[in-house]
């Protein structure tokens, strides 16, 4: 087997090959429907409906994407200082955890101010979450990617105890918590759009995807434009060049996975401080998993990462109204079609590569001739 | 009778992409001959090897092997055919025993117990014919350079190769392991085995060979009998001009002792002594050339010198100030920001970070300099500024520092390294290996820089594995064994042989890195 | 007495839930020995606890459930096997995509196949892997010490778990004893030689994901046939990972792998002991605190005890034979 073609031009290499790996998860996402006695035509027809169909549905795909945007951009801060970060779950929850504390700390005081705080809380609780996990990366070479998964557990059962113990909702019998106080939330769009006159059908979509484009252009701006960020990115690369930069590795280790975590603790604004208005049990659904698609297909470029999370939304909103309408489709194939994807467009990213750089090739040199 | 050339081949050719590495190679390797090939690096010779042993196949033309046309699929095929090849780079895995190298591949059974015992009995027999006396049973991890090689050339041997290709054999070695190497060499040749000896020093083909061939940018240049040519003649031929150099050495440039070790000691990553109470001083005006076997404490050397690694005992100091010491310790910034350079001995695993952009590496270990750096945030136009007048100055091509470092070749990468390290106009200069990886024109070039910066003054103090280079280009050499410095000597008073013995060590044992 | 009592139990729990353990360690050595990271160990224990349940449940014989198990094991590894050797793709991506697929598509299948809300019907004592009696038990029962152990803590596991302690063996002598094994470390420590050698890394690597896939088939198998009865949603729970760390824990060799699977799987039994049960002191620890104990564990040690950990050179990194 010869070496990977070399170069395609940038178009067809960031755009073209994602698009075509996602085609052939969704065909082989299609086999599997098939498999269940259902027709896949139907059901792709089906999910872009339910994700593109009307004013809610793209509401709703935009609520998902925000929280891939979030876990991706996790993912992708840890990645380019040369680690993996798989604790997404695990740091959301605790970022959850954090707002929640936020907003009940302050009470209905100053609603406008708990939700700064509770974007702070959001942020520090994720990164306090990654904290233990970089530092023992960092400073004894424990394998992260093993400390994370075991702290995604560890986080799920502290979120439980809670949940049924200390901030159980008094005389509740779900694992969740009261109600946050009047005020305590982020506006909806629909309720912004209103307020300029615009009539949006409700959805639960909110302020959080714009924070979340801003964390976006955060990342975006902190690897290429500031110093830390490029000394994070030569770590990543190359501990031994980053020493003789005299950048410290552990010490830029820590603070990029705890970037990391603060990034997924931000999820919890999304689905809890937009939508619950509440703190829930395993409120992260595998979004933090997610994160790793996300950020693979979307090259770890923040932009890249945005249109792939938004893709992702695609395939959340449209896949939930797919098993509405699909009886024997359930959620379950939604985590099926999401593997499919992670192994497709992240994994595998070279897997068409051969046979377009060979059409290219053909098409480029008749060009030139 | 004549017997069939044991090698041949006939316009091979070998394409990667658009560059020709081979070009129309027709060769003949006579039966029980050593024939040398000699080519800058790039020349081409590497590939035409991987060819010869089945690793690349050929795009045209033909290799016969003892009269018969083959085509050699994989190393499998060449073996079959008798033919082995020792690479540069040891293909041995180290966890394992020199025993489980040699029969890896040819175990002949599938239980390892018999496996062995059958090839011990079998090593029995080309131990003595061609006198090895390796430890068998020992991981390769604890043999010297040296050994690692004789196990790899057992190993061929093993297999039943008839022809043997050595790759750059002496890069690694002392004079004294060179010395051994060529012995059994000319052994081999006595005992009908065919060698194929590859380098680019011109006095080991004179020294070992029987025929050689030149090649230069994928083509043949010169076959000829070793006997029949002179090294200049075959310098001439590699290069394709003459090359002389233009900087001479300025008598009388000595001053102060810039820097500073006192009964220096360090552990390496490993947690051993890795040196042992050097005491050394670099004089402004003077190149240092520190000799050693690979892994003798020299890359420590370096470490501590460079704010890479934290003495245990002893003192490093600069311009006076001490800068390493048990309980001081000061990182690379601030010694750059003292007016210390650093070229990395390794030069794409601590030099540059190969997959970045050459103008992202202009700015390695500067990237905090207020040059580059305001607030925390890059200046992007400074910065490519910058790496427009580093290709400018050292011509580094191709012209466009937005290619990752990768795309360069090494020479490309070194002059940007130079180019990086020069700019800030530093006083002190600590330079590994100035020239692994770097072709031949690139090589004068270098050398005449650091000429040039020892006749203005500057204090250097340069590692470098090759010996004539540290011959060429020091005041003083160094002369490091097992962590230990054996001794300085001035270069009026070097030579090789006394320096490569105590390289092996005082005690004449060969070094263990 | 009651003291060594309750050791003889815990300790005879431990056995029973470390044998998949122990089989999915034993699947991650030979897959990193030979150079590939199987982060993807839970989901293909997952797959073939579904597997083997469903098989099981189908057919009635717990024989039929083992061999599906193995075989969509190996499919698995055989595609992760695939994007490792052939894509040279990022083995940790591909494995967690496994773990996630397998997690969405056994419920989805289990909904399908048996409508019973992701879950496949209850096995049968015939169609699982039941207790053996080992010869003489009963009667050394009576006898002090010796029988107590004999008869409690060895005799009355599942075939299973007998066949799970074997593999340790089994794996040694393949890793140390012979020429396949010797060619399976060297193309985890230095393909690049195993490659000059003559022989195919390629194939090995994949001979190595068979192995793999074998052993964590019957790990999943074990889960759904021996220790439950029937598969369960997510019901690996972690296992692929903690079986991961053991082998870390064990330095990549079989029988110290084997030492940190009992440590883990005594810790598991130790805290469903202490479900409910008031300590001194303490009091009663809430179910969740003790549910964390094995990934607290798991942390310590990867943290504390390992030091320097020597990982085959190899592992994690795709073989590229033009660098």
């Amino acid at each position: 087997m010869s070496a990977v073609p070399a170069k395609l031009p940038t178009v067809l290499e960031s755009l073209l090959m994602p698009f075509l790996n996602i085609l052939v998860a969704l065909f082989v996402s299609g086999l599997v429907v098939w498999g269940l006695g259902e027709d896949p035509f139907f059901a792709l027809g089906l999910l872009i409906e339910g994700a593109f169909g009307y004013e809610e549905a793209i509401g709703y795909t935009f609520y998902y994407a925000t929280n891939f945007i979030f876990t991706g951009l996790a993912v992708s801060v840890a990645f380019h200082a040369g680690h993996f970060n798989i604790g997404g779950e695990g740091q959301a929850m605790l970022g959850g955890l954090g707002l929640t504390l936020a907003v009940f700390w302050l009470g209905d005081t100053a609603p406008l101010l708990s939700v700064f705080v509770a974007v702070a809380g959001a942020a520090l609780f994720g990164a306090g979450w990654a904290f233990v996990p970089a530092w023992l990366q960092a400073r004894r070479g424990s394998h992260i990617v093993i400390t994370t998964i075991m702290f995604n557990f560890i986080a799920s059962a502290l979120l439980a105890y809670l949940l049924v113990g200390p901030l159980q909702r008094p005389g509740g019998q779900m694992p969740e918590s009261s109600d946050f106080p009047d005020g305590a939330g982020l506006m909806q769009f629909h309720e912004v759009l209103a307020y300029f006159g615009v009539s949006f059908e409700q959805s639960p979509l909110n302020l959080s995807f714009l924070i979340a484009l801003l964390a976006a252009l955060a990342v975006w701006f902190l690897l290429s434009r500031t110093r830390f960020g490029y000394e994070m990115r030569v770590a990543g690369k190359n501990a031994s060049a980053a020493a003789f930069a005299g950048v410290s590795v552990p010490r830029v280790t820590i603070i990029a996975l705890m970037m990391s975590g603060a990034l997924a603790g931000m999820m919890g604004l999304n689905e809890l401080l937009g939508e619950q208005l509440r703190l829930i049990g395993n409120f992260t659904l595998g979004y933090g998993f997610v994160g790793i698609a996300v950020a693979f297909m979307g090259r770890n470029h923040p932009l890249g990462i945005v249109l792939a999370a938004i893709l992702f939304g695609v395939l959340y909103q449209g896949g939930a109204e797919l098993a509405f309408e699909m009886p024997t489709v359930t959620r379950d194939l939604i985590v099926v079609i999401q593997g499919l994807v992670i192994l497709f467009a992240g994994a595998m990213p070279h897997l068409l590569r051969r046979p377009v750089a060979a059409l290219y090739g053909r098409f480029a040199g008749r060009g030139a001739a | 009778m004549s017997l069939a050339p044991a090698i041949e081949t006939k316009d091979l050719c070998k394409r990667f992409g658009n560059v020709q590495a081979n070009d129309n190679i027709s060769l003949v390797v006579e039966q029980g001959t050593v024939h040398g090939i000699v080519g800058e690096n790039g020349a081409g010779k590497s590939t035409l090897l991987k060819m010869l042993f089945g690793f690349y196949q050929p795009n045209s033309g033909d290799l016969i092997v003892n009269g018969e046309k083959l085509s050699l699929d994989s190393p499998s095929e060449a073996m079959a055919a008798g033919i082995a090849m020792v690479h540069q780079h040891f293909m041995l895995v180290e966890p394992f025993t020199v025993l489980e190298n040699i029969i890896l591949g040819a175990e002949g059974q599938g239980l390892l117990r018999h496996a062995a015992a059958d090839a011990k009995a079998k090593l029995k027999g080309l131990e003595q014919q061609f006198g090895f006396d390796l430890p068998l049973d020992a991981p390769v991890s604890q043999l010297s350079v040296g050994e690692r090689q004789r196990v790899e050339i057992l190993k061929a041997l093993f297999r039943g190769a008839d022809v043997l290709i050595l790759d750059e054999p002496t890069a690694v070695l002392t004079p004294q392991e060179c010395d051994q190497l060529f012995d059994l060499v000319r052994l081999l040749k006595s005992r009908g085995k065919t060698i194929l000896f590859v380098t680019h020093k011109l006095q080991e083909i004179m020294a070992v060979t029987d025929t050689v061939t030149v090649i230069r940018a994928g083509k043949v240049i010169v076959r000829t009998a070793t006997a029949e040519t002179t090294p200049d003649a075959l310098a001439e031929a590699m290069v394709g001009a003459k090359i002389s150099r233009a900087v001479e050495r300025r008598d009388g440039s000595k001053g102060m002792p810039r820097m500073k070790l006192e009964s220096v000691c360090a552990q390496s990553d490993h947690g051993h002594e890795a040196l042992k109470n050097v005491s050394l001083e670099i004089y402004d005006g003077e190149v240092l050339g520190v000799a050693g076997v690979a892994g003798n404490g020299q890359t420590e050397l370096l470490e501590v010198l460079t704010g890479l690694r934290q003495v245990t005992n002893g003192t490093v100091s600069l311009s006076g100030n001490v800068t390493n010491s048990p309980n001081t310790f000061t990182g690379p910034i601030e010694l750059r920001d003292s007016g210390l350079a650093h070229v990395a001995e390794d030069r794409l695993k601590t030099g540059v970070v190969e997959t970045m952009t050459a103008t992202e590496n202009a700015i390695l270990g500067y990237q905090r300099s207020a040059d580059f750096c305001r607030n925390g945030l890059l200046r992007l136009k400074a910065i490519a500024a910058a790496a427009a007048r580093y290709f400018e100055s050292q011509d580094v091509r191709p012209r466009n520092p937005e290619l990752p470092v990768a795309a360069f070749s090494g020479g490309n990468q070194q002059k940007l390294v130079i180019a990086r390290e020069l700019a800030r106009d530093p006083q002190t200069l600590i330079v590994g290996q100035p020239t692994r990886g770097v072709d031949i024109g690139a090589v004068t070039k270098i050398h005449d820089q650091i000429t040039e910066l020892r006749n203005a003054g500057k204090a250097l103090l340069v590692v470098s594995a090759d010996l004539d280079e540290l011959m060429t280009i020091s005041d003083r050499i160094a002369v490091m064994c097992c962590g230990v410095l054996e001794g300085v000597v001035a270069i009026e008073d070097a030579d090789e042989r006394s320096i490569g013995l105590m390289m092996a060590g005082s005690s004449g044992e060969l070094a263990t890195p | 007495m009651e003291f060594l009592t309750d050791i003889l139990l815990l300790s005879d729990s431990a056995i029973r839930i470390a044998a998949p353990l122990i089989l999915a360690a034993l699947a991650g050595l030979c897959a990193e020995r030979a150079g590939i990271v199987d982060i993807g160990l839970e989901g293909k224990m997952l797959a073939a606890a579904f597997a083997a349940a469903s098989a099981a449940a189908i057919t009635g014989s717990p024989w039929a459930g083992l061999l599906s198990g193995i075989l969509v094991s190996v499919m698995l590894a055989l595609l992760h096997g695939y994007v490792s050797i052939n894509q040279r793709g990022n083995q940790i991506v591909s494995g967690m995509a496994i773990n996630i697929m397998v997690a969405g598509l056994a419920p989805t299948l289990a909904n399908a196949w048996f409508s019973r809300g992701g879950q496949t019907p209850l096995l049968d004592s015939e169609a699982r892997f039941n207790e053996i009696t080992l010869p003489l038990a009963d009667l050394l029962q009576d006898v002090p010490l010796v029988g107590a152990v004999y008869s409690n803590l060895l005799s009355g596991h599942s075939f299973l778990t007998y066949l799970a302690f074997l593999m340790v063996p089994v794996v040694g002598w393949i890793l140390y004893r012979t020429r396949f094994g010797l060619r399976l470390r060297a193309v985890g420590e230095n393909p690049e030689a195993v490659d000059t050698a003559g022989i195919s890394v390629t194939l090995l690597r994949y001979q190595a994901m068979i192995i793999a896939g074998i052993l964590c088939g019957m790990s999943g198998s074990a889960l759904s046939t021996a220790l439950g009865a029937g598969f369960i949603r997510d019901m690996s729970a972690g296992k692929g990972f903690l079986a991961l760390a053991a082998m870390i824990f064990g330095k990549w060799k079989p029988v110290p792998t084997l030492l940190a699977c009992l440590l883990f799987a005594f810790v598991d039994a130790l805290q469903g002991r202490l479900q409910g049960v008031s300590l001194p002191l303490i009091g009663e620890i809430p179910v969740q605190f003790t549910i964390m104990l094995p990934y607290v564990l798991t942390v310590v040690i990867l943290a504390g005890f390992v030091g320097k950990m020597e990982a085959p050179k190899a592992s994690g990194i795709p073989y590229e034979k033009d660098r």
